[in-house]
Order: C-alpha cells, then structure tokens, then sequence
C-alpha cells in the first residue's frame, strides 16, 4: 500500500489517482501508523517552506519520515515535499529542514519567477525513477531549490536561469521538485518506476 | 534544458456545460467539458483553464463536480477561474482537483483577497486575470470587467503592480480589444506588461494564425491561451507546436 502524507499541503486528490494508476492500493492519510508501515510514503508539499515544515511537524510527520529513512522504508518527497528533506531552507527569513540530504534551498537565480511549465531534466545514469523517460519534459512549479551536489546521492539537474537539482536519489529516499502527478504520459511513467521499486 | 512555452487551450464553461461554441468532427459531445479536457491532454496542451462563467449556486457545485472528473482523467495542470470571492472558494476547487485559480472581479472589488489566497496557498495558486482595453488611463490601459464590457477606470499596469505585491504567481493578460478579432494578440500590450512585472506572463486574445503565436512570444509572453481556434479547427496545438519549434522556441513535444 502507497500512503499520501496529509499534512494540509498540496492538492492531494490529483497525486492519489495518479498513484493509484500504478496498481497499488494508494490512499490520503495522516495516520502515523499507516504512513510508518506503508510500502511507500508520498511526501507532498505546495506554498512556502516554513508553513510546510510547521504543518508536517504539527502532524508528526517529521518524526514519520526520519523513521522511515533510518529503517531504509521508501519514500518519495514532490516538490516542497522534496525541499523539507534538505538541511535548511531561505524562504521567507529562513527555516530548519529535515536534514536528511545536506544543503540548502534557496531562491533560482532567474528574471521571472516562479518557474511555471515544462522543463527537460539531465536525469542521472543508473536512475531508476527516469527509466524510459530519461529525455521528457515534466511540469515545474516553484521558485526555490537545492543547487549543490549531496554526496552519495544521484541527482537529476534542469536549468532555468541557472542549474538546479530536479531530483535526487539515495538508498530508499528519492525526491523530484517537479509534479510527476501533472507530467501527463512521462509523470506517470516515473510513478511507476517509482511503485514497481516497493 | 530549455523551460517550453506552453500553449493553453481555454474552455468556458456554464451549467456544466462547454459553451462560447466548440465544433469538433471527431468527439461526440463537443460540450463536454471532461470529455474536451481529455481531448486536448492528448492532443498537446501544456495545461488547461476552465472558465466558469455560470452566476448560480447550483452552477458552482456542478463546476466542482466537472473539475474533479477532469482532475481523474487528465494528468496536465489545471486552471480554474470564474467566481471565486474568498480563499474557501480556492480551497473547494483545490479539494477538488484543480492546481490553480485564476482570480479578476473579485480581486478588483476587493484586492485583500489576493493576499488571503497566496498567504494560505502561496503564490504559485494564483492566476491574476487581467483584462485590458486601451483608455485614457496614466499607461493607456484600463482595467474592465464582464468580459471587456465594464470600465473600471483603474490603470491597469497600476493594478497589476499592486497585485503582484501582494502576491500572485501569473498574469494571464487578455487584451479586450483583440478578444474574438482573430488579428493577432496585443503585441504592443504584452511587451509593455513583460517590461513592468516579474512574473509568468500568459497571452490571450487575438489569435487567429499560427505565426500570431510566435509574435507574442517575441513580445515577451511565456505561455499563450487561445480558445476559438482549437475548439474550431483552425488550426492544431501541435501545428502552433512545430511552426514556434521551427523559428526556434523551446515547445514540449
């Protein structure tokens, strides 16, 4: 079974059906015994990075992940979901993260922000979330992201004003900033991926 | 690596229903807005906007239910403008399935929403749908409303300005003196806005030939929302898709 943290952020409906088209049972929950023993755990996250970590802590959704990475259980974050597990972050004033991937996330170098639309990504060799889709364009929102290489990780990069990590693979715990649930055909394709790996 | 210029076909919806006319041989319902939406996810489109332009309370419910039968087949963003007064408006959509809200009247009447929504939502969710006409305003732009019919007297590069301070994540400029002329978008307007905002800027209005498409992407817009000449044919996302390739834009195959 595929659990869809529901700490209050993120249009989860959309990311549920488009997990659940996978084959696995998916389902929306804050229950932290669910989300502690599911095959999979789906880190959401839309809106600023503070209000993120502050609704995922007030779920106990901190304590949830970092269990999980320690027992090596997947998890895959999505865009601020995927920001949250890095060490800190410089929205709004600035914010502890996760620390779980070391580095910081800042605001992209660009003329014109937020980073809305479809963008390529040099996905990494050996990645298993890009498999079959290594050369697709998938949907980005955001104005945020990691920029510097965390070791022992592999990382998929994209560019928009200046290189940024677009995804990041490590153990059990991968993450993408962009919308898989929106990446039409190759979105759906990296969710498979991702379920047929639990 | 190249962010792609998107193209956005726009289907106005009331009472459940696709209307503005669509005339499609090969759907057998052309005024199905889900069965539309699906069609245009596989023939191209980068997202989505619905525009529910229904006035009652029932209307408002069935959009809802149109928006999450959409969201269950159709796996592009979606935009959801028409009606909204309050962030528990933008959350009901957002349950529903839609990733974005387009905000107008509303916001004008009462520019504290805009704040409310991106505050709660963030910035990202907000599509500030600006129609503009040529006027004797400070910028020669003024702000209108009920489809271009309405002055509002306000200037409209102000108005964008104090919007975008307050926070939104796009401005979808339709320009009302090119809407439904199939002349071309509003060049001159789009280049202007683009000089004076920082944000994602959406052309509408005008379209009528693939080569306008190019123009307003020259003038400065980065996606481009056109209506009648896809519900009617003129001409293909993917033919709009292979002449902006052709003169060197990044477009999502």
């Amino acid at each position: 079974m595929i659990a869809i943290l529901d700490y209050g952020s993120g249009n989860l409906r959309s990311a549920e059906r488009a997990f659940s088209l996978s084959g696995h049972e998916t389902i929306i929950t804050s229950d932290p015994e669910i989300c502690a023993s599911s095959d999979g755990l789906v880190v959401p996250g839309v809106g600023a990075y503070g209000a993120c970590m502050k609704q995922l802590i007030a779920a106990s959704g901190d304590t949830i992940i970092k269990s999980r990475v320690a027992s090596e259980k997947p998890i895959l974050g999505i865009c601020v979901g995927m920001q949250i597990l890095f060490s800190s972050g410089t929205e709004k004033g600035g914010q502890l993260g996760l620390g779980i991937f070391d580095g910081e996330i800042s605001q992209i170098s660009a003329k014109i922000l937020p980073h809305i639309g479809w963008n390529t990504i040099s996905s990494p060799k050996d990645s298993l979330l890009f498999k079959g889709v290594e050369d697709q364009s998938f949907y980005f929102v955001h104005s945020f992201a990691a920029k510097s290489h965390v070791d022992g990780a592999l990382s998929g990069w994209s560019e928009y004003g200046e290189k940024f990590m677009a995804s990041i693979e490590r153990g059990s715990t991968s993450a993408v900033q962009f919308h898989p649930e929106k990446s039409g055909d190759a979105g759906a394709r990296l969710i498979s991926n991702w379920v047929s790996s639990l | 690596m190249t962010l792609a210029k998107r193209i956005i076909p726009c289907l106005d919806v009331a009472g459940g229903r696709v209307v503005k006319g669509v005339n499609f041989k090969d759907l057998v319902d052309a005024g199905d807005p889900v069965e539309l939406a699906k069609f245009y996810g596989e023939a191209g489109a980068d997202e989505l906007t619905f525009l529910d332009i229904s006035a009652s309370v029932e209307d408002r419910s069935t959009t809802l239910d149109i928006v999450s039968r959409t969201a269950e087949q159709v796996f592009i963003p979606l935009t959801v403008g028409g009606g909204i007064r309050a962030a528990s408006d933008v959350d009901q959509l957002l349950r529903a399935g839609a990733d974005k809200v387009g905000v107008n009247t509303a916001a004008i009447n009462r520019p504290q929403l805009i704040n409310e929504i991106s505050d709660r939502f963030g910035d990202q969710v907000l599509v500030l749908s600006v129609d503009a006409r040529r006027s004797k305003t400070e910028s020669g732009f003024e702000v209108t409303t009920h489809g271009g019919r309405t002055g509002t007297g306000l200037d409209a590069f102000a108005w964008i300005a104090d919007a975008t301070s307050r926070g939104v994540g796009e401005i979808l400029l339709n320009s009302m003196d090119a809407d439904g002329t199939r002349a071309g978008f509003d060049t001159e307007m789009i280049s202007r806005v683009r000089s004076i905002t920082q944000v994602p800027l959406i052309a509408s209005g005008g379209a009528g030939k693939v080569e306008d498409f190019a123009r307003a992407l020259e003038a400065g817009a980065d996606a481009l929302l056109a209506a009648s000449v896809f519900h009617f044919g003129t001409f293909s996302i993917q033919e709009v898709k292979a002449h902006l390739a052709q003169r060197g834009y990044s477009v999502r195959q």
